[in-house]
């Protein structure tokens, strides 16, 4: 335990020193290595943190490309987000379509459609099935399926259209016109492909705007294919004609030909005709080679254009069109009987060829034969030449024996080779026979064959025709019938109407009559009600006016009291006021103002009047005292009444005078002696009457005072005369003014309360 | 006023003395000094005319109020009479 704690000790000092020693190697080592350690340190904390980072982001992005929801959480809460996730994943999936249920809902309807037995089910439903999408398809309706025009092609479509739906395998229709399967599969598949998408019903305005549009397209097609049958027809009619005036040209040539071989071949013809008949011949043949191959020419021409034409003919049955039926009707008839003339005359062509083949061969034959005998000839007789007809008369003997004998010896060829060919005549002929067969049969197969599909053809344009007709004849029927159904429909609407318009106008006049009456009703017991109540209203206002006004009235009168009570109360209180204008010796001023407004403020108050009037004159004109300066003017008087209180009328001479002074100054008493309630006769003495007076005008009791000097006699009573009379007035105005005052409280009073 | 009066009086009465007794004086020296041979008597004398006339004269004026005057006298004498005879008359009666 010590030794630890001295270790310890030992080792925190050593570490205090150390620390100091290591700290400075350390602060060395540090600033050395603090960069390495640092930097290490803080490359990894770097590289921790971008780990970090890419990782998290990369997991964002991987869990976003996984799941979208949460791809377009994070791409709302944090901005910016979604162009990384652009960048990174590409845009973000689109929200799925509710309409992708429909085309299932109406594949179905197809197959049950198209799964019915009969073929002549197939297509008045296909027909069906292709009108109820009509209204909602494109333009591109004019290139969908057409109007099948036989009931294999219906099936066809049909078949090939389930098969571009591929719900259904497809049933291959027997077809017989092999011009229209292809077409109507690629256009059966584009306009199935066509449905899907655009499956929502147009308004009435698009589908009339729709119908418009395809028939004015109808009409344009009609007028290019009327056009282009039209210019087909023309061409083709003109290349026929060429072609067949052609061939007719060869069939004369090779007649010329042959007939001119056949000349040629007679031997009856004198020899010197026989070069000229050659030559002919010769031109004749180049004649007739040439023809051939003109009418070879031609023929292919007008094959070309009897091909473009069915061509055109096929594009225009593809089309829609009905009105074009009886155009496409007529076209194929001509192509038809252009296709016959052309192979009759073919067929004449080819017969005057094996004829002339006949010929030529028979004329190659004899050809033969002479250049046999020629050589023959030749071979005996070299010397004489090629026409040896004429040099009869240059032959000599031995050439004429030679001849005969060769002729004899030739004839007995001939003889024997005529028997030969006697024995192998029936072969031949047989064979002959047989070959011939053979080529009549083929010949003929191939006219049955050609007369067949002429039939046929002729067959097919009959029924088209017949079944144009019958459909002219019930589309017009049709019309009609609807005609007259529109012309019923109209008319029963009509009535209809008529019906109900009368029907909902009386309906209308009734509940417009019975709100009409509610209404006056109404609107009479508003009146009246607001008629009541204005009334009401009128007298009550009137009354209360008429109440106001007596208030009003009453009160103005009450106020006018007022006002005069209170000008009676002013007034009296600025009299008042006046009477403290009094100053130390001088009078007040003169009351008379104020009199006069109180007498002016109170005109038919007879009370205040009387009052006013009773106020002494001497008041009104010079003022009067205050009470103040009658008490100062007391003691002077006090002291005057004391120094004459012995002068009277009897004793009144100087030395009266003298003596009544002594005794004022000899005589000692109380100034002030309170007066007794009843006065006695020994009270009348001045001095003590003046004690009295002292007494009570120190109470303030002037009256008083002015009563007991009103009882001095004699020198004193001259003395105080004045001064009683000033008090006298002063009184009088007093009592006359607290009179007033008292009324004008008084009416004031009565005039605050309430009436 | 009243009070006044009668201090007007003593000043008047004084004022005249003053006068008189001065004037007397003054005639009296003058006297005394002209006529009478410096003799003291007139100054005396005159003093005493003076102050005499002016006693007189404040006594009068103190008292005038209660002289009765000639005409009025006459009359409230009459009167005084006439009233004295009858309340006699009537305590003669009685």
């Amino acid at each position: 335990m010590l030794r630890v704690c001295w270790k310890g000790a030992h080792a925190a000092a050593r570490q205090c020193v150390c620390g100091k020693v290591k700290a400075h190697s350390l602060q060395h080592c540090r600033k050395y290595s603090t960069a390495g350690d640092s930097g290490s340190t803080a490359g990894k904390i770097v590289a921790a943190s971008l780990l970090t980072v890419g990782g998290g982001l990369g997991g964002t992005i991987l869990y976003a490309k996984w799941d979208p929801k949460f791809r377009a959480n994070v791409e709302k809460s944090v901005p910016y987000s979604d162009q990384l996730f652009e960048m990174a994943l590409g845009p973000p999936p689109p929200p799925l379509v509710p309409l992708q249920k429909k085309p299932g809902k109406i594949e179905p309807l197809q197959i049950s459609s198209l799964s019915e037995a009969s073929k002549e089910s197939k297509q008045p439903k296909a027909k069906a099935k292709k009108s109820d999408p009509a209204p909602m398809e494109a333009p591109p309706a004019v290139e969908e399926a057409p109007a099948p025009q036989t009931l294999e092609e219906a099936s066809a479509e049909a078949a090939h259209i389930i098969s571009a739906l591929g719900e259904v395998p497809s049933v291959p229709a027997p077809g017989t016109s092999d011009e229209s399967p292809p077409g109507h599969m690629a256009a059966g598949e584009e306009c199935k492909d066509h449905h899907e998408p655009v499956l929502k019903e147009r308004p009435a305005e698009e589908v009339t705007a729709r119908l418009a549009q395809q028939d004015k397209a109808e009409q344009d097609a009609l007028a290019a294919l009327t056009a282009g049958l039209e210019d087909s027809l023309g061409s083709t009619a003109k290349t026929t004609l060429q072609a067949i005036g052609a061939q007719e040209a060869a069939l004369t040539a090779i007649a010329a030909h042959t007939n001119k071989l056949k000349d040629a071949m007679d031997s009856q013809t004198p020899p010197d005709e026989k070069s000229a008949q050659w030559k002919a011949l010769n031109e004749a043949l180049s004649e007739r080679t040439r023809a051939m191959e003109e009418a070879e020419e031609a023929l292919l021409k007008a094959k070309g254009e009897l091909e473009k034409l069915r061509e055109v003919i096929n594009g225009a049955k593809q089309s829609k069109i009905d009105t074009a039926r009886p155009q496409i009707l007529a076209a194929e008839e001509n192509l038809h009987s252009m296709i016959v003339d052309l192979d009759k005359v073919v067929t004449k062509v080819q017969t005057a060829q094996t004829e002339a083949k006949i010929v030529s061969q028979y004329s190659e034959l004899v050809n033969e034969a002479k250049a046999q005998f020629q050589q023959e000839l030749a071979n005996i007789t070299p010397e004489i030449q090629a026409n040896w007809k004429g040099l009869s008369g240059k032959l000599s003997a031995d050439d004429l024996n030679s001849l005969i004998a060769h002729a004899h010896r030739r004839i007995d060829q001939l003889n024997r080779e005529l028997a030969e060919q006697r024995v192998r005549e029936q072969l031949h002929i047989e064979v002959a026979l047989e070959q011939q067969k053979l080529e009549d049969q083929k010949a003929l197969e191939r006219a049955v064959v050609s007369a067949l599909e002429h039939s046929r053809e002729d067959m097919r344009l009959e029924q088209e025709k017949k079944v144009q007709e019958v459909r002219e004849v019930m589309e017009a029927e049709m019309r009609t019938q609807l005609r007259r159904q529109a012309a019923a429909h109209t008319d029963h609407l009509r009535d209809v109407l008529k019906v109900q318009e009368q029907e909902l106008r009386e309906e209308a006049q009734e509940i417009l009559n019975s709100r009409v009456m509610e209404q006056e009703t109404h609107y009479r017991r508003l009146t009246q009600e607001q008629l009541d109540t204005f009334t009401l209203d009128m007298n009550a206002a009137y009354a209360r006016l008429k109440g106001i006004e007596e208030a009003i009235d009453s009160h103005v009168i009450a106020e006018e009291e007022a006002r005069k009570a209170h000008q009676l109360w002013l007034s009296v209180e600025a009299l008042n006021y006046t009477l403290k204008s009094a100053g130390a010796d001088s009078p007040t001023e003169p009351l008379e103002g104020a009199v006069g407004v109180i007498k002016e403020s109170c005109a038919e108050n007879e009370f205040a009047q009387a009052l006013a009037t009773a106020i002494p004159e001497e008041s009104l004109s010079r003022g009067i005292y205050s009470e103040a300066s009658l008490r100062a003017r007391f003691y002077d008087i006090r002291r005057l009444a004391r120094r004459v209180a012995l002068i009277d009328e009897t004793r009144n001479s100087l030395y009266q005078y003298f003596l009544s002074y002594l005794q004022s100054i000899l005589l000692f008493e109380s100034e002030q002696v309170p007066p007794p309630a009843k006065l006695a006769p020994e009270d009348l003495d001045t001095f003590k009457l003046l004690a009295y007076a002292t007494y009570s005008i120190e109470r303030g009791d002037l009256e008083l005072a002015a009563k007991f000097v009103n009882q001095l006699r004699g020198e004193s009573q001259r003395v105080a005369q004045d001064w009683l009379k000033e008090a006298r007035l002063t009184l009088e105005t007093k009592q006359v003014i607290s009179l007033l005052s008292a009324y004008a409280n008084a009416v004031g009073l009565g005039t605050t309360q309430a009436p | 006023m009243s009070e006044k009066e009668l201090g007007q009086k003593w000043d008047r009465c004084l004022a005249d003395s003053a006068i008189k007794l001065g004037t007397g004086l003054g005639l009296g020296i003058v006297f005394s000094v002209v006529f009478f041979k410096r003799r003291t008597w007139p100054i005396a004398f005159g003093t005493g005319l003076g102050l005499g006339m002016a006693y007189s004269n404040c006594q009068n004026d103190l008292r005038s109020h209660y002289v009765l005057h000639s005409k009025v006298a006459k009359v409230c004498v009459l009167i005084i009479d006439i009233i004295y005879y009858h309340v006699l008359s009537w305590s003669d009666v009685t």
